[in-house]
């Protein structure tokens, strides 16, 4: 259960800093932000009405979502505005392999695509 | 007639600070004096401190004014301004003016403070060769000063480095000229003199130093500066302030005792019992004060002299100065210098310019520099008034021990601390005037008991104190901006034009939590294109997603776009390519918006650049806070009631306008006769045709409230409208908070004054504005032009993965 597909997703400089970008990754599409000290990969959906996330204002560990402002923590993936939501969106791994992003999916779902991409 | 008779006559000489000063401290004996008072300037008593801060354009002349005309009127004060008087006979006890006025006096005050001090070189008399001392002086050199314009300041102290800095904040090449090694030697020891020097040479002001001023150069007005080497510099505008001399002639006059300054005792009075002298213009015990804390002191004491309770003395005062300097805060007092017996502290960070030097000696406080930081200086103030045993403050010399809160600091003063150290205020006296007075806000505190009427630098000091005690304390600064960035969006301006700060990052590290939220990041975007006219650092991370990828983002996340179509005119050629566009992408909806424009609704981010190149059209800047559209009418082309071309007008006004950005979303509209068949009443701007001419209104609205545009001013041709426009335009740009609509800048502003600071200012006001406007233009460019050349490789393309391994 435990098992990732880790996936070398992009560049590091395709990312700028504080701003996202969407790939599309197993059939989910991913945001992957570059927070200046680290690279943070999510689902690019809002849990409030499915806003693409990576299209938002990046604040410190957190990105507001561009459709209604919802605040949303990316590290942990807690909703931190409205407060009284309790929804999470999915986060994931990263790493940085000689200069590419790297992230982790868990295998079960990454799976799914596996015979595609190989 | 008999109450006249007993009534004793006070002369003061000089209407300023130390004089007025004195006076409101006489007043509160309530003696029994007809007072009449000489100021040889026009104007009422006003804060001298805060001159740089008008030449710095931070504060107009009004706000500067400490006894406006009603306060001499309600205390019976005889004003004369404009008069100089020129001689004292001290045998028949009158005064004589440059009117030829003789005044008799029982009492004489001389407060008449002192001059620039000019050093013996030719061309003084050039026309553009100025001290920095009056308001007036202030005013012409503000009228003269401009970008380009080549201004030399004689005097690297302290008044030479504030008249450089408004200079240099008015656009103009600035040059210090000083004649010591190091700047403000007088204030700091080399090492702070360095760390000055580095920040105004990073604002772009040139600083020579060890160079004497042989001559000023000039036929009529000024032309250049000529060195003792005999090389030369080039200058419009040249300030002298190579220092003060007291004003001691009417002394001499008097036949008073005069040195430096006209010589007075531990109570104030001169060598003459009849006659007083307080402030600038007095030496005592061989000292010539020049700042303002030591003004007011001396005359409380001479308020009881003169009243006739005599018995507090002077003793001197403890000089310090705390002041800001091209951005920099500067904090001096006492004896800072390496004298044998001194144990000096010293902490340097270059990177981030500050410097403190703390001297010791014998366990008490004998001096202190601070540059860059000098959020303790009350700390060092208060040891030093005391005489402070600071033996057991030695681990925390440099730094406070942490404090637990915001209150802290003021928590930790005594009673007896003084918090505004030009009035002299203690905690107390502040304490007791919210309790026993109601005092709630800091302008009732000012009103109350004068604190921080002087240089304005214990205003934080008051605020906590007012936090802490203050029952029903109210904040009057502006509103905030937002959280990340405490400071109301006029201060924010102005940090952003004096600290020079380009880009948004820069401007959160400095000023606030250094993270930023969607709430200021776009404003802060917004602030430093504006003020640097274009030339900003351009960060697209702190941009709402429309203006990175200059679409409109939809409920679906694609993305809708509206080409410009100027003036609502196009032609078979255009649509035919919109059509083409529309089936290519798979445009969800097609449609005719209310701005006169074509909106294609559902396109994908990465088709945007596609969608653009196939179009050949600019953008319409429909998803961002700039120039929208100028909706016009027919007019005279084809309509049979209209009375200009609003079609032509329309289509110009847009050309000049488009591709600029604004607090908010502006919307025009121009109309051939008052019938305003495109609506321009309702508009952010409007030009309504007329016959033989045009009227131009502002602040109009038809959106979450309906508002009729105010008539900003009636012109004759369409270029003179447009310029109006234009004045109005950047005026709005300048002032109004991000994200607030013409129509709530035009109401809170009032349109009296908006026309006073556009169409009805000053020629040099309108060109600047105007100017201003042209600069930002010169640097816009047609954001669409992004698609052929992204700012960044992924700027419209989503990510394409490498590769994957399973582990």
């Amino acid at each position: 259960m435990n098992e990732r597909c880790w996936i070398w997703i992009t560049a590091v400089e395709n990312v700028p800093p504080r701003e996202g970008r969407a790939v599309s990754v197993a059939g989910r599409e991913l945001a992957i932000f570059n927070l200046g000290h680290r690279f943070v990969a999510t689902d690019n959906r809002c849990p409030h009405k499915g806003g693409p996330l990576a299209d938002g204002i990046v604040s410190g560990d957190s990105v507001v979502c561009p459709l209604h402002a919802w605040r949303i923590n990316l590290i942990g993936g807690k909703v931190d505005r409205p407060g009284d939501v309790t929804e999470c969106i999915e986060t994931y791994p990263t790493f940085v392999d000689n200069g590419i992003i790297v992230v982790g999916l868990p295998a079960a779902q990454a799976s799914k695509e596996a015979g595609a991409a190989a | 007639m008999g109450e006249e008779r007993t009534m004793e006559r006070l002369v003061v000489v000089g209407n300023g600070m130390a004089g007025m000063g004195c006076l409101e401290q006489i007043l509160k004996y309530e003696p029994s004096f007809h007072v009449t008072v000489f100021g040889d300037e026009t104007h009422v008593n006003y804060n001298r401190v805060l001159l740089s801060s008008v030449l710095a354009g931070e504060k107009a002349d009004d706000e500067i004014v400490l006894n406006a005309r009603e306060w001499y009127e309600k205390h019976g004060i005889d004003l004369r301004v404009g008069i100089r008087i020129t001689d004292v006979d001290p045998v028949g006890r009158t005064v004589v003016g440059d009117d030829g006025s003789r005044t008799p006096y029982d009492k004489l005050l001389l407060a008449t403070g002192s001059s620039a001090w000019f050093p013996p070189i030719e061309g003084l008399d050039l026309d553009g060769v100025f001290a920095f001392r009056t308001l007036d002086d202030t005013r012409e050199l503000l009228r003269r000063s401009g970008p380009g314009v080549k201004a030399v300041v004689i005097g690297g102290g302290l008044l030479g480095l504030e008249a450089a800095r408004g200079l240099q904040v008015q656009g103009c090449d600035v040059v210090v000229i000083h004649l010591g090694a190091t700047l403000m030697e007088r204030q700091l020891d080399p090492t702070g003199g360095d760390y000055l020097l580095e920040k105004l040479k990073a604002l772009g002001v040139r600083v020579l130093l060890e160079r004497k001023t042989a001559a000023i150069l000039g036929n009529g007005s000024v032309r250049a500066v000529r060195f003792g080497d005999g090389s030369e510099i080039e200058a419009d505008l040249v300030v002298v302030a190579a220092g003060i001399r007291p004003n001691v002639e009417l002394g001499q006059r008097a036949g008073l005792q005069v040195n430096r300054g006209i010589v007075v005792n531990d109570h104030l009075e001169t060598s003459s019992p009849d006659v007083f002298a307080v402030g600038e213009c007095i030496e005592h015990k061989g000292t010539c004060y020049g700042l303002i804390a030591p003004l007011l002191e001396q005359g409380k004491v001479l308020a009881a002299t003169i009243t006739g309770r005599k018995g507090p003395t002077y003793s001197g005062t403890l000089q310090a100065a705390k002041l800001k300097i091209a951005g920099v805060d500067v904090f001096s007092a006492g004896d800072w210098s390496d004298a044998a017996n001194h144990e000096p502290v010293r902490y340097e960070d270059r990177g981030i310019g500050v410097y403190k030097k703390v001297v010791v000696r014998e366990g008490r406080l004998a001096g202190v520099i601070l540059v860059g930081d000098t959020s303790d200086s009350h700390r060092y103030m208060d040891w030093m008034r005391a005489d402070a045993d600071i033996s057991d403050q030695r681990r925390h010399l440099l730094f406070p021990p942490p404090s637990a809160d915001a209150g802290h600091d003021v928590a930790q003063m005594a009673d007896t601390a003084t918090i505004c150290g030009c009035v002299g205020v203690t905690k107390a006296t502040i304490i007791s005037a919210i309790h026993e007075r109601g005092v709630n806000t800091l302008s009732q505190l000012k009103e109350t008991t004068r604190a921080c009427t002087g240089c304005g630098s214990c205003t934080k000091l008051c605020q906590d104190l007012l936090r802490a005690v203050a029952p029903e304390f109210e904040e009057e600064a502006k509103k905030v901006m937002c959280g990340c960035v405490p400071f109301s969006e006029d201060k924010l301006r102005e940090i952003l034009r004096s600290q020079r700060l380009r880009s948004v990052q820069e401007v959160l590290e400095i000023y606030g939590n250094g993270r930023g939220c969607e709430v200021c990041k776009p404003a802060l975007s917004y602030m430093v294109d504006m003020l640097w006219c274009g030339d900003h650092e351009e960060d697209r991370s702190a941009r709402y997603i429309n203006d990175r990828v200059h679409a409109n983002i939809q409920k679906d996340g694609s993305f809708s776009v509206i080409p410009r179509i100027r003036g609502g005119v196009t032609n078979p050629a255009e649509l035919r390519r919109i059509a083409d566009v529309a089936e290519k992408y798979d445009v969800k909806m097609v449609k005719i918006t209310g701005s006169q424009r074509i909106d294609l609704l559902g396109v994908k981010k990465a088709d945007l650049p596609l969608v653009w190149a196939d179009l050949g059209m600019p953008s319409g800047q429909a998803y961002t806070k700039g120039v929208r559209m100028v909706k016009t009418c027919v007019g005279t082309e084809f309509c049979r009631f209209g009375t200009q071309d609003s079609t032509a007008a329309g289509i110009e006004m847009e050309r000049r306008f488009e591709h600029l950005f604004t607090p908010h979303k502006v919307k025009m509209a121009t109309v051939g006769c008052p019938r305003n068949c495109a609506e321009a009443t309702v508009k952010d701007i409007g030009l309504i045709g007329q016959e033989g001419g045009w009227q131009v209104v502002v602040g109009g609205a038809a959106g979450k409230s309906v508002r009729k545009a105010d008539l900003l001013t009636t012109v004759e041709t369409t270029e003179q409208a447009l310029e109006a426009s234009q004045l109005f335009f950047q005026y709005y740009r300048e002032n109004a908070n991000y994200l607030e609509r013409t129509y709530d800048f035009v109401e809170r502003t009032g349109i009296e004054k908006i026309r006073k600071d556009t169409v009805y200012a000053p020629d040099p006001v309108r060109a600047a504005l105007l100017d201003r406007f042209h600069k930002s233009k010169a640097r816009s460019h047609d954001a669409w032009e992004e698609g052929v050349t992204p700012l960044h490789p992924t700027q419209f393309l989503p990510l394409e993965p490498v590769d994957k391994v399973l582990i």
